[in-house]
């Protein structure tokens, strides 16, 4: 795989009313500290702080907007 | 028709006839269909493209998208195709199969979904890979991003279909590719077909993509539920990891999906804007007959 993508594709992607999708392997670390890795190409995190498998998106998101 | 695919195409007559019957003609479809997927154990492979059976498929691909088409409600486009394809998923009310698992369903219930279903997830993905070579570059690395999530990142352990088998046969159930078509419902037999037809024309491309991104854009959600329905029942955890597995995927999946697929594919193919939400309606209205069909089998309407 290419190490360095081209500048139409972005690594990291702020959803509109939704996750941040991010491109590649990566270790992110929590509130508390807790650090995970990435098992996906790509991988949402949780933006509204709601999903019950942070740090990544579970689409509970969407309920907060009815 | 079924029953000429077991003989060799050379003696068989050039042209075949549709029942007519919904039943029958679904079942037929399904067939046809399968011809270019993984074949059928006993069947000639020359059959996928004689020019009988590839009539009899166009016209019953051609009744089946004429009654899709008089079904559907006028499309409201605001000329955002985001908006306009989130509005569709979010009009959508009809009762939820996933909701039922979640609360309330028996095992034995939950069991016949996981056979109807069973013949969508065992070649879970597939229908979508037919699009890949009809599209520009932007919709298409999207579109392959997704896929080979779809078929596990190279593992095949990880491939979805194969969880999906994994969890089955930890259920008691037969795991081979197809083995529960005879108890399928027509609903369920036409969801796929339908998904078939978009893969297969490339005509239908746009609704191809609509349908994935309604398709994905509903999954996570309901993916929890089915999970903790599983647990409720005490289904093996291969079953339930399957549905934990599609709420992360999903959720990066229905990003991709709406955004780098179908505004992209509708930038370059600004023609295609009404299939991509006929494709997405598709999506919603098939699963509403077909949970609609089994929560009336189950007295759960």
């Amino acid at each position: 795989m290419s190490a360095r993508p081209s500048e139409e594709h972005a690594d990291i992607v702020l959803c509109p009313d939704g996750p941040m999708l991010l491109r590649g392997a990566a270790v992110v670390q929590d509130e508390d500290g807790v650090r995970h890795r990435t098992t996906r190409p790509v991988t949402a995190v949780c933006r509204c702080g709601h999903s019950a498998i942070k740090p990544w998106c579970d689409g509970t998101h969407k309920l907060l907007r009815d | 028709m079924i029953a000429a695919l077991l003989s060799a195409p050379d003696d068989q007559p050039r042209s075949f006839a549709a029942s007519g019957g919904r039943a029958d003609d679904a079942l037929t479809l399904w067939t046809l269909h399968e011809l270019h997927y993984r074949g059928i154990a006993g069947v000639d492979e020359r059959w996928e493209w004689q020019a009988s059976t590839i009539g009899l498929r166009t016209e019953l691909e051609r009744a089946l998208e004429t009654d899709l088409r008089a079904r559907r409600p006028e499309a409201v486009v605001t000329g955002d195709l985001a908006v306009d394809l989130l509005r569709i998923l979010a009009d959508d009310d009809s009762p939820s199969l996933a909701r039922h698992v979640q609360r309330r369903a028996t095992r034995e219930q939950t069991l016949q979904l996981l056979r109807q279903r069973s013949l969508y997830h065992l070649k879970e993905a597939d229908p979508t890979s037919w699009v890949i070579p009809r599209l520009t570059a932007g919709p298409k690395a999207a579109l392959l991003e997704i896929q080979f999530d779809e078929y596990g990142n190279g593992d095949p352990g990880r491939l979805h279909h194969r969880l999906f088998e994994a969890g089955i046969a930890a259920s008691g159930l037969d795991g081979d590719y197809g083995a529960y078509v005879d108890e399928a419902v027509v609903e369920i037999l036409e969801q796929n077909n339908v998904l078939s037809m978009f893969g297969l024309q490339r005509r239908l491309r746009g609704a191809a993509l609509g349908h994935l991104a309604a398709f994905e854009g509903t999954s996570s959600l309901p993916s929890r539920q089915l999970a903790q329905g599983l647990r409720r029942l005490d289904f093996p955890e291969e079953m339930a990891s399957y549905y934990d597995e599609h709420v992360e995927a999903d959720a990066v999946h229905e990003q991709l999906a709406l955004r780098d697929i179908c505004v992209a594919l509708v930038a370059a193919e600004p023609d295609l804007y009404d299939d991509v939400l006929l494709g997405a309606w598709a999506c919603t209205d098939l699963e509403a007959r077909a949970a609609g069909a089994l929560l009336s089998l189950w007295d759960a309407a």
